[in-house]
This record gives structure tokens, C-alpha cells and sequence, in this order.
């Protein structure tokens, strides 16, 4: 037994110690890679899973839930339930909601690129010196703190806000404009928020463009425009793509700014969710809530994956 | 526009589009504009935070004297601080584990999994995350105290962390490493000695990032913390839905400052190497 026991490693001793080699570098990388695994798979993914639980039983009368299984959560997504007569009416509210807040991130999206691009385009044209101070000055924003960059947006938009004060001091109003508490102020409010979130990826893609190519559009008679539309953009699809989906994303999901500049009336996903776990006490429809935006995120997400995959073959 | 081509200087740049500069310089006014009122009206001697009357500190002098910041303060700090300590260190021993290797099975899905708490929005991680404590409180009689912020807060700067150090990583030289392992350094010394140096700007950089995520969050905090459990940011969101004064103006300008310096020191950081 034993003789054959010792017999058995038969290839050459190079290949025995490439095997132990590699046996205790992939224990060291275990090793190192548990503590992140633990960490986000405990206390990051498995709540993600008991929301998703939550979803399916009745809400406690005092928040929480009680153990018993029920899908009224997802049936309060579409329907009302009448408590004496028991019947179903299809209720659009919280549709509503959902099809507001996709508006508004998509078209808050459409405008940061339609602001972004140009910002970016001029940052990657700049002299090599002084991109970096451009880059800077929205890297600053990029970082700074949401809530109070979307209260600086309420000091401008108030009723006895800067605009209205200008406005009313040079007699051009009477009284103060609504301005603040509106679609049209979560929507510059989202604008304003992730602005930075667009320009960036796009400058990353344009910093590296090749301007002979351009150079060569024009040579073949091509006009700024077709150039533009043509080379330029196409060349910069994957940061358009990246920055598209890093501003639609977190506006879709948006709490601060509809609770700060839609004052609680302008309703996103967001603050319907939070509402549920606080006054409303309906952890399971909230619950239900987050898992409908999470699946809205990952479709996005796919759609993300699936342009950049394909972008990518085209150039590459 | 075809017939200024021969015209002007500008129509012969190739990388001229026409409008494009304006835009830009809109862009880099609407970012910047609110926040330089919120920090003009800090200074008014004014209740008003959008009438100017004189220049004045007396709102800084409040802030800095207010209980309730003070102690706002504190809390930010100690979560700030144990979450970067501890996202720093579990992101930089990911990092050692994914960058720099063959290929392995299972390595997209640490890739993904590390990645995870950028992919979910803000508001569904508060809610989980919630939900997870409430389970925890009420099944198994666990309850971590301020320290359920602090985990949750781990939990999201850990890829923030993990971006930089990963760069880092992937741009350093790998002969210096070599050149340490032919003078028969032990893997663990070439480690400690070597490798380690090397990677302090990614860590340093890394960590930087963490502290201001940590620090600016709202809505994970607000969700998850408990009673009396009052970071500077959720003191300000309280202050901002009570009615405002230029206390807040205040208080929310020092807060930039620190993020200010922190994405400075980052961006510094970051030039120095390249």
C-alpha cells in the first residue's frame, strides 16, 4: 500500500511543485478574496434576498412583516382592493409613478448629453496642459456631496429664491414664479446632480480619439456636421453609453432630489419606497417597490452590456 | 459655413464645433453657480439666505458652538473612519487577489460581486440593508448599534476603495517583484518590502474615496441608523425640511471644504503618478 502510495506521483518533480506552486497560490487568493466576498455576500447581497422575501408576506400593523405568505404586495402595484366589497379595481397610481420616474430619468439623461458632449468635447480638444485643470473642475462635483449640491439647487429656485429676487427687483414679475416643488425642478435637479456622471466617460472616449481621422472626413469634403455625426460620435459611443447609463441609473432610483425640489407632492420610485418603510409602514409593498426598480436597473444594465459588446466588435 | 472656411483662423481647426465651447462654459456655470451662492449667503449676517446684507463669520461661530453638529460630527466621523479602515483593507486584499493574475474560474464573478453595490440603486441597498437588521433584531436579538451603519456603510465604500488600488496595481512594474524574488525573498517578504510600497498611493487614494463616500451618504444612513444615530448629513437634511438659516449654509460649506481637499489630495495623488 504504502510503497504504492509513494509510487503514484509519476510525471517529472518540475511538474509536481508547478502543481503545489499553484495548490497555494490559489489558497492565498482565497484567502484574500474572502473577507470581500463575506462582507458584500452577507451584508450586501443577502438583504437583496430578504427584501425579495419581504416582498411576498403581509406587512405588520407597526412596520415589519408578519410570516405568512401573500402576493397582496404585487397585487397593490396594479390594483385597488375595496375592503368591504373585496373587489379588485385596476388602479394606475403607482404606475404612474413608475412611468413619471422613467420620464424624468430619461429625459434628465437625454439633457446631460445634450449639455454633456459639447463640455466633454471641449475638455478633450483643450491643450494637453490644461486638461487636466478642466477634468479637475468636474471631477470636484463628480465627488461632492449630492444633498448639498441639491439644497444649493433649492436656494436658486425657492420662492424667495435667487431667481425670483432678480426677476421681481428688476420688475420683471409681480409675484414670486412657482418654480420649486414642480416636474420641471426634480428634473434640473437630476440634471444638475449627475451632470458629471455623463461628461466624464465621454471624455474618456474622446481623449482618445484620433483626429486624423477627422482630418481625413474633411478631406473627403465632409461638412463639421457630418463630421460630427459621422466619425465623432461614433467613436465616442462607449463613454455615451457609460455616461448614459451611469446618469439614467441613479435618477431612476432618485430620493434627495424629488424629497428636496418636488416637495413630497412629485413623487419618484424613491421616495415611494422610502415613504413605505417610514409613515406608510408597508415593508412588503415597499419591498415589491425596490425589486420592480432593481429589475427596471438590470434591464438597463443588459441593454448597457449588450451596446458595449457590440460597439466594441465594431471598432475593434 | 463653407464659405467662411478660408476665412476665418478658427474654421481651419480641425477640432472647432461650432457652439460647442458655449456649451461647455454652461456647463461648467450651472455646476458651479449654486454652490458658490450656498457659500456666499454662509457669510451673510442675515437671517436670509438669499438677501445680502453684510459679511459675517456669527453663523460659522453658531454652527461650530451648536451640541447637535457637534455630536453629527462625531458620529460621521467614527462611521466614516471605521468604514474606510475596514473597506480600505478588504479592498486592497481583493485587489492583490484579482489584478495581476492568470485568469481563474470565479474570477468575473468576484470581479461582479465586488462591483455589486454600485450596480443596485442607493434606495433598494437602504431598504434591504433594513430590512436585514430588522430580521436580525427581531429573530436572533442582534443588534450592532451604531455599528449597523458602520457595516452598511463598509459594504458600499469597498468598490470605491477597490477602483484605485486596482489601477494602481495594474500599472505597476512587475520586475521589481522578480528582481526580489531571484534575491531569495520569501513571497510574504517581497510582499512587505516590496510590493507594498509600491501600492501606497492606490491604498492612500482609495481610502480617500471611501471617507468622502462614507461621509456624504444620506439615504443608506437614514435608512439603517437608529434613534439618536445623527450623521452630519442626515443632521443637515433635518435642518434643510425645519426651515433654513445660513447655520446650514454654514455648516454645509465646511462639509464641502472636506470633500473639496479630500477629491484634491485624490486628484494630486493621481497626477504624481502618471
Amino acid at each position: 500500500m504504502t510503497a504504492e502510495a509513494i509510487k503514484t506521483p509519476e510525471g517529472p518533480p518540475s511538474s509536481i511543485t508547478e502543481r503545489t506552486v499553484a495548490g497555494r497560490q490559489a489558497r492565498t487568493r482565497g484567502l484574500l478574496l474572502a473577507p470581500a466576498m463575506l462582507v458584500i455576500g452577507v451584508f450586501g447581497i443577502l438583504p437583496l434576498f430578504i427584501a425579495l422575501t419581504y416582498s411576498f408576506l403581509e406587512g405588520g400593523t407597526y412596520g415589519g412583516v408578519e410570516w405568512v405568505f401573500s402576493t397582496e404586495a404585487y397585487v397593490q402595484l396594479l390594483f385597488e382592493r375595496d375592503i368591504f366589497e373585496e373587489t379588485l379595481t385596476f388602479n394606475t397610481a403607482y404606475l404612474e409613478i413608475f412611468w413619471r420616474s422613467f420620464l424624468l430619468a430619461a429625459f434628465s439623461t437625454l439633457a446631460c448629453l445634450l449639455i454633456g458632449f459639447p463640455a466633454a468635447y471641449f475638455m478633450a480638444t483643450r491643450p494637453a496642459k490644461s486638461r487636466d485643470f478642466w477634468v479637475f473642475l468636474i471631477t470636484i462635483p463628480f465627488w461632492t456631496n449630492l444633498l448639498i449640491r441639491t439644497f444649493s439647487i433649492q436656494l436658486i429656485l425657492r420662492d424667495e429664491g435667487v431667481i425670483n429676487i432678480v426677476l421681481t427687483e428688476l420688475g420683471l414679475l409681480a409675484q414670486p414664479l412657482q418654480l420649486i416643488y414642480t416636474d420641471f425642478a426634480v428634473g434640473l435637479g437630476l440634471i444638475y446632480s449627475f451632470l458629471p456622471f455623463m461628461v466624464l466617460p465621454i471624455y474618456a472616449a474622446l481623449e482618445r480619439l484620433d483626429f486624423r481621422l477627422v482630418e481625413a472626413g474633411f478631406d473627403l469634403y465632409a461638412t463639421r456636421a457630418q463630421v460630427l455625426r459621422r466619425i465623432v460620435v461614433p467613436l465616442a459611443k462607449p463613454g455615451i453609453v457609460a455616461g448614459s447609463i451611469l446618469v439614467f441609473i441613479p435618477g431612476l432610483g432618485a430620493w434627495i432630489t424629488p424629497e428636496l425640489l418636488g416637495g413630497g407632492k412629485e413623487l419618484m420610485i424613491g421616495n415611494m419606497i422610502a415613504l413605505q418603510f417610514g409613515s406608510s409602514r408597508n415593508w412588503p409593498f415597499g419591498s415589491a417597490a425596490a425589486l420592480v426598480l432593481m429589475a427596471m436597473v438590470l434591464v438597463a444594465l443588459v441593454i448597457y452590456v449588450r451596446n458595449v459588446g457590440k460597439s466594441g466588435a465594431d471598432h475593434g | 459655413m463653407a464659405d467662411t472656411a478660408h476665412r476665418t483662423p478658427r474654421a481651419l481647426d480641425l477640432k472647432y464645433q461650432p457652439g460647442f465651447t458655449s456649451v461647455a462654459m454652461l456647463c461648467f456655470f450651472v455646476l458651479y453657480a449654486p454652490i458658490a451662492v450656498l457659500v456666499f449667503f454662509s457669510f451673510n449676517a442675515n437671517r436670509s439666505v438669499t438677501r445680502w446684507t453684510e459679511f459675517s463669520l456669527d453663523w460659522y461661530v453658531r454652527a461650530l458652538a451648536n451640541e447637535g453638529i457637534q455630536n453629527a460630527a462625531v458620529t460621521s466621523l467614527e462611521v466614516a473612519v471605521f468604514a474606510t479602515v475596514f473597506a480600505t483593507s478588504i479592498a486592497t486584499a481583493a485587489a492583490l487577489a484579482t489584478t495581476r493574475v492568470a485568469r481563474y474560474r470565479g474570477m468575473t464573478a468576484a470581479y461582479t460581486v465586488i462591483n455589486m453595490p454600485l450596480m443596485v440603486p442607493e434606495i433598494v441597498t437602504a431598504v434591504a440593508t433594513l430590512s436585514f437588521f430588522a430580521l436580525l433584531r427581531t429573530t436572533l436579538g442582534i443588534n450592532f448599534g451604531l455599528g449597523n451603519v458602520m457595516i452598511a456603510h463598509t459594504v458600499f465604500c469597498i468598490p470605491f476603495a477597490y477602483l484605485p488600488i486596482r489601477a494602481r496595481l495594474e500599472n505597476m512594474d512587475l520586475t521589481l517583484e522578480q528582481a526580489a524574488a531571484d534575491l531569495y525573498a520569501t513571497p510574504w517578504r517581497t510582499f512587505r518590502r516590496v510590493t507594498l510600497p509600491l501600492l501606497v498611493p492606490g491604498v492612500i487614494a482609495g481610502a480617500m474615496l471611501a471617507f468622502i463616500i462614507s461621509l456624504d451618504d444620506v439615504i443608506i444612513t437614514m435608512m439603517v441608523a437608529g434613534p439618536g444615530q445623527t450623521t452630519l448629513p442626515i443632521y443637515i437634511l433635518g435642518q434643510i425640511r425645519r426651515g433654513v438659516t445660513p447655520e446650514v449654509n454654514a455648516v454645509s460649506t465646511i462639509l464641502l471644504a472636506v470633500s473639496i481637499l479630500f477629491v484634491t489630495l485624490f486628484f494630486l495623488l493621481g497626477r504624481r503618478r502618471t
